[in-house]
């Protein structure tokens, strides 16, 4: 199921944010082989084009969550959709949140704005099986309050940490105000046994991956999920090298020993 | 009429050319092949072996393509045109799929058919037979496979002929590609012409290729022939004009991404794009969805594009991530010589040429190879 779209419906649309948009498909007839954390899937909104989404929640009847911010012609149009609406979808592509990797491990899950969406399946895996690894920090970053997403949920997600701090606070809010990084110090982990999951803007990628190793990660046990233009997501068109990798396939969740040297060139 | 095995050499003449393009035409085969047309030589259907481009040669340097008339009647005595046979295998706009809207929303998406013509590539230089090993690894070696280009190419005839007259800017012999045929041809020819006469010393190199040998008036290899076929080969990988740093390219590449020499030769390219479409490795595509008036019927194609489109790299929100002329042409050639090893497991460089001949402002990959090579030295031992 990688080169033609297989239909799906959308049955439920939930707004996150002004701008974001999270809708649950289910297949129409056939379904795509399942997906697994950090995987992402080609959404075809019709007559408009594909755009890669990772997948933000991946449920038992086969039907998926996929959370989309308007930001180019294909996005915006996904997050137009109404419930009944039907879009293509190929799929599941790229590697995923290497979990077992991180087994006994604590874990620090760190999200930038829209990057949150890959890790909620994460997550909810983590949750689901809670004795495969050890403590659970989710820390999030976002513009503003408002630009929160899964609020309703963030509650469940301190096992035992789950912070959040917002760049700029609206009237109101009450909580931390600055960079991501700044929750590391609220966070519980032991560095030599912490496996990181890191998604966001790359910026904020880099800073949060220099954080980590100064305080002692290895930088094999920092996963970050890298983004770059994809039309096809077979690894056939190009698009979307960063050096010698090819995102589609060889990422986007990568190893920061292989991420780092790559970010560091500057528009590589 | 003897029979042609795939280890058995034999001699065709210039009738046997003829009866070439004749059998593989009556097997259903669209021959295609060099001709000389509109200056160039160019490669298109040939109805008989009388369009190649007998007695034509080409004088090729940075920027500079000219067809020339040759003292001779070799029929393949030029090196790489302006076309390779990704324009073939490859084709500039595919469509994918097509899409219907329903009444009530229903997407029905239909597969294109994959009815290729079944192609027969005459006149293959070895660099080019490369070129085309390369884009199988790209497009059918890896977890995804191209199904329309595999169709194309599984039904490709490819008859090689091995190089007796590089051009002034080939370096096959460097990238290790020629000029004698590698794998990969069902029929390989090495063209000789002295005085005993005008001839084809042809090899087979699949049971296709010897049915077909088999078909052909011909005759059992003769040592002189054999003598004059191995010694043009050889002469011409000595003729080479222009050579790659003899270093790992992979190894220069990678080490040398901030290198000043970038900025040079940014002040020079147009980011045009010329030497994408002209070199036969080149496989990036974008992807076009169109619908027509009703907006009920929707398709998808892809269509080549090129690393020095500002488009290419771009993200939403972000612009492009390769906004300078400095690092989209850094990204052609460190991809070229260096990444695609790490991508694919070969150089996606095989020594054609085309990107010099056909930059307008004559930027030479060997030349900028050279250049970084030795600003690498100077900066591991400052004078």
């Amino acid at each position: 199921m990688t080169a033609i779209p297989l239909p799906y419906r959308v049955v439920e649309t939930r707004p996150e944010t002004a701008d974001t948009v999270t809708v649950r498909l289910e297949p129409v007839h056939e379904a795509l082989p399942p997906f697994a954390p950090g995987r992402f899937a080609m959404v075809y909104a019709f007559g408009v084009g594909e755009a890669p989404v990772s997948v933000a929640g991946i449920l038992p009847d086969g039907g998926l969550l996929h959370t989309v911010r308007a930001a180019g012609a294909v996005s915006r149009a996904l997050c137009a959709l109404a419930p009944g609406a039907v879009v293509g979808m190929r799929g599941p592509f790229g590697t995923g949140w290497d979990l077992p990797l991180a087994a006994g491990d604590d874990l620090l899950v760190v999200a930038g704005g829209i990057g949150l969406a890959p890790l909620r399946p994460l997550v909810q895996a983590v949750l689901a099986a809670p004795q495969g690894h050890g403590r659970l920090n989710v820390l999030i970053g976002a513009r503003t309050p408002d630009d929160l997403l899964y609020r309703g949920e963030l509650d469940g997600w301190a096992r035992p940490y789950c912070g959040i701090t917002v760049d700029r606070p609206g009237a109101g809010w009450r909580g931390r105000v600055g960079v991501v990084t700044t929750l590391l110090d609220e966070a519980l982990f032991s560095p030599a046994g912490t496996t990181a999951f890191v998604c966001g803007p790359e910026i904020m990628i880099r800073a949060t991956a220099r954080d980590l190793l100064h305080r002692g990660l290895a930088p094999d046990r920092i996963l970050v999920s890298l983004e770059r233009n994809m039309h096809c997501a077979t690894g056939h068109c190009g698009h979307c090298q960063l050096g010698p990798l090819l995102l589609c396939r060889d990422g986007p969740v990568v190893g920061y020993e292989r991420a780092e040297p790559l970010l560091s060139v500057r528009e590589l | 009429m003897g029979t042609a095995t795939t280890d058995s050499a034999c001699v065709l003449d210039r009738d046997g050319l003829d009866a070439l393009v004749r059998v593989l035409r009556a097997r259903g085969r669209t021959v295609v092949g060099p001709t000389q047309r509109d200056g160039a030589i160019v490669l298109a259907e040939l109805e008989s072996a009388a369009e190649l481009p007998y007695g034509w040669g080409v004088e090729l340097e940075g920027g500079h393509y000219r067809v020339i008339r040759r003292d001779d009647e070799a029929a393949f005595a030029h090196s790489a045109g302006p076309q390779s046979w990704k324009n073939f295998l490859l084709p500039q706009r595919v469509r994918q799929w097509t899409a219907d809207r329903g009444p009530d929303g229903e997407l029905t998406v239909r597969p294109e058919r994959h009815d290729p013509a079944s192609y027969a590539f005459l006149g293959v230089r070895p660099c080019d037979l490369r070129a085309i090993a390369i884009q199988d690894r790209v497009l059918t070696g890896g977890r995804h496979k191209d199904d329309a280009y595999r169709a194309r190419r599984d039904g490709a005839f490819l008859i090689a002929v091995e190089c007796t007259e590089p051009g002034a800017t080939c370096f096959c012999v460097s990238m290790g590609t020629g000029p004698a045929a590698g794998p990969g041809y069902d029929i390989a020819m090495t063209e000789v012409l002295d005085g005993a006469g005008h001839r084809f010393l042809a090899r087979a190199g699949t049971a296709e290729g010897a049915d077909v040998l088999a078909e052909l008036p011909h005759r059992a290899a003769d040592p002189a022939t054999r003598t004059a076929a191995h010694e043009a080969v050889d002469a011409a990988a000595g003729r080479m004009g222009r050579t790659m740093p003899p270093v790992d390219l992979r190894a220069l590449l990678a080490g040398t991404l901030d290198a000043e020499r970038w900025n040079d030769v940014a002040s020079r390219c147009l980011t045009c794009g010329n030497c994408t479409m002209a070199c036969p490795t080149c496989f990036c595509t974008t992807t076009e969805d169109v619908t027509d008036l009703t907006g009920d019927h929707a398709e998808r194609w892809s269509r080549w594009e090129s690393c020095y489109d500002l488009d290419f790299s771009h993200l939403s929100g972000a612009g492009p991530v390769r906004a300078s002329g400095r690092s989209r042409y850094r990204q052609w050639m460190t991809h070229k010589l260096g990444t695609w090893h790490d991508q694919f497991g070969s150089s996606g460089c095989v020594g054609c040429g085309r990107c010099i001949v056909w930059c307008p402002v004559a930027i030479d990959i060997t030349e900028e190879a050279h250049a970084l090579h030795q600003e690498a030295l100077d900066k591991d031992s400052p004078s």
